[in-house]
């Protein structure tokens, strides 16, 4: 009963505020809308027993993409009158792309729910000896390592390619050498010098 | 004259039952919470005085036992302020966030055997996923004010926390690698024995070297403590003389009070991942009669008060970091360090088939 009703809060939660993303006037309220979306999927996951999942999501999604998602809506300095008029005309298009994404989510859903030994696995999801995160761990640095390490690699190339793109030295820049700061001696920082009355070091 | 009560606790369905035993510890423990958070905000204002030579609060009450009781009321009974153009219900989310983030994470907590409201088996993760929530009270409020130094100061606070918890994470990762669990009780259990064994020695569990891995790691999350909790020396986001008080220049009353309340639970909370990580938990120094006489969950406070302790030495003692030195403390030494760390503490634990 607990459960039925921790599941209806969080999906309805989770349906309102992804609507709210798009309909908030304001787009700051929108990205906060976003993270109530996650943070609902991540009760979601809880309740279907993957509580791993559901940790990293609230880790990796909330507590890290969606903060730098807030700072970069937050510095923006737009007309939001101005945008939401805009908005109305993308409204066919982006209805269209939801409309495709819906269609292939179900068409994926109900191939898997056809397929050959999906009712079994639906049956038992985990296996009872281990647990989620132990069963995950197995999968991925098990049978699945070179896609795993594939991955990260292509995430690797995308990290460094981001860094030389917005990499540049800029010239005439002063900055702090720490090692230099530390190991400069008495005869390098001072200069003593002999200065004539009624003239200057000019 | 309590029979009728045993009868009608018997009588009634497993489900109320679980929720009302489960609605009271929580309600217990946030109790016991508060009250010593009360004290040891005074604690933390004597020992500032203290190194100061001056005598810090001592009007209200006894040695001014009961002056945070006499704050709280100041501010419950002032008003509350929304400046013009503030986005209200923002403003007054953001403290309740910084509030609720502080109290559940002390969920997974384990202060005695047996002793903690939700003993889950990702209680590591479940920890530093709602410590990296954490920073949202500060954004939504800094940004909510719609003023410039309560913006900018909440800038500063989420790069700030926000690179922070990276090393954090690594350090998280070398004890729950030692351990091979990432239930906390478990983390506390595997320290048992006697102070040789807790990790920050562990000496009983992997070959001697392995303190060479965890002593630094314990230094790194020390810092990292501070800077994620926005303690002086990296308070750069309240920093007084550049920001008046970043993100709370607009509060006042009730609002700044739990903005004050979540940060301070905040630290004790760092105090108490210290002990469970790195320092036996419960866990008596010496597994012998007069040291075990004594309840555990009294070493659990004596450990977390003494971090306490080394968290207001250093607010008294360290002036203020730059901002860019601090970006670099975290980016360039703290990552890499505890980066490698991970991979050497994993290489040492399959080594020696600890984990």
């Amino acid at each position: 009963m607990l459960q039925a009703a921790a599941f209806y809060i969080l999906a309805a939660t989770a349906v309102l505020s992804a609507f709210m993303v798009v309909a908030a006037h304001n787009p700051v309220r929108a990205v906060l809308f976003l993270i109530l979306t996650f943070f609902s999927a991540a009760g979601l996951f809880v309740l279907l027993g993957a509580e791993f999942l559901a940790m990293i999501l609230v880790i990796v999604y909330v507590g890290a993409v969606a903060v730098l998602f807030l700072f970069v809506v937050m510095m923006l300095d737009i007309d939001f009158a101005t945008l939401k008029a805009r908005s109305a005309g993308y409204l066919p298009l982006g209805g269209l792309i939801a409309l495709a994404i819906a269609a292939q989510l179900a068409l994926v859903g109900f191939a898997w729910v056809g397929a050959d030994g999906a009712a079994a696995h639906l049956q038992a999801p985990m296996p009872d000896d281990t647990h989620n995160i132990a069963a995950l761990g197995a999968l991925i640095y098990d049978r699945y390592v070179l896609f795993f390490q594939l991955a990260g690699l292509i995430l690797l190339v995308a990290m460094i390619g981001a860094i030389v793109l917005t990499l540049r030295h800029r010239e005439g820049v002063k900055r702090q050498d720490m090692h230099r700061q530390v190991n400069r001696t008495r005869d390098e920082g001072v200069e003593v010098i002999d200065v004539k009355r009624g003239e200057g070091i000019g | 004259m309590f029979q009728f009560l045993v009868d009608w606790w018997n009588a009634l369905p497993f489900g109320v039952q679980w929720t009302i035993a489960t609605t009271s510890q929580i309600l217990a423990f946030m109790i016991v919470l508060l009250l010593s958070l009360a004290f040891l905000l005074l604690m933390d204002r004597k020992v500032w005085a203290a190194v100061q030579l001056r005598k810090g609060p001592n009007t209200v009450g006894a040695f001014g036992l009961l002056q945070s009781f006499a704050d709280f009321l100041k501010f419950v009974l002032k008003e509350i302020v929304v400046p013009a153009g503030a986005d209200r219900p923002l403003f007054l989310l953001a403290p309740l966030l910084t509030f609720v983030f502080a109290f559940i994470t002390w969920a997974v907590i384990p202060v005695a055997p047996g002793w903690v409201i939700s003993d889950i088996n990702v209680g590591i993760l479940y920890v530093f996923a709602i410590s990296s929530l954490g920073v949202y009270g500060i954004i939504i409020g800094g940004w909510a004010s719609n003023s410039k130094y309560p913006f900018l100061g909440s800038l500063r606070s989420a790069a700030q926390m926000v690179s922070y918890e990276v090393s954090i994470g690594f350090v998280l990762v070398t004890v729950l690698l030692m351990v091979g669990s990432m239930n906390l009780t478990a983390v506390v259990e595997a320290q048992a024995g006697g102070f040789w064994n807790w990790h920050v020695l562990s000496a009983g569990m992997l070959p001697w070297p392995a303190f060479l891995i965890t002593i630094p790691m314990f230094v790194i999350f020390f810092i990292s403590a501070l800077a994620e909790t926005n303690r002086p020396p990296f308070d750069l986001p309240e920093a007084e003389s550049e920001l008046v008080a970043g993100y709370q220049v607009e509060y006042s009353s009730t609002p700044y009070l739990l903005f004050m309340i979540g940060e301070y639970l905040n630290i004790v909370l760092m105090c108490a991942l210290m002990t469970v990580l790195f320092f036996g938990g419960w866990h008596a120094p010496f597994d012998i009669a007069p040291f075990t006489w004594i309840p555990p969950v009294f070493w659990f406070a004596i450990k977390v008060v003494f971090f306490f302790f080394m968290f207001a030495m250093v607010k008294a003692l360290v002036p203020r970091y730059r901002y860019d030195q601090l970006m670099r403390l975290g980016w360039k030494i703290f990552l890499p360090t505890s980066l490698a760390a991970v991979a050497v503490m994993g290489g040492f634990v399959v080594y020696s088939n600890a984990g």
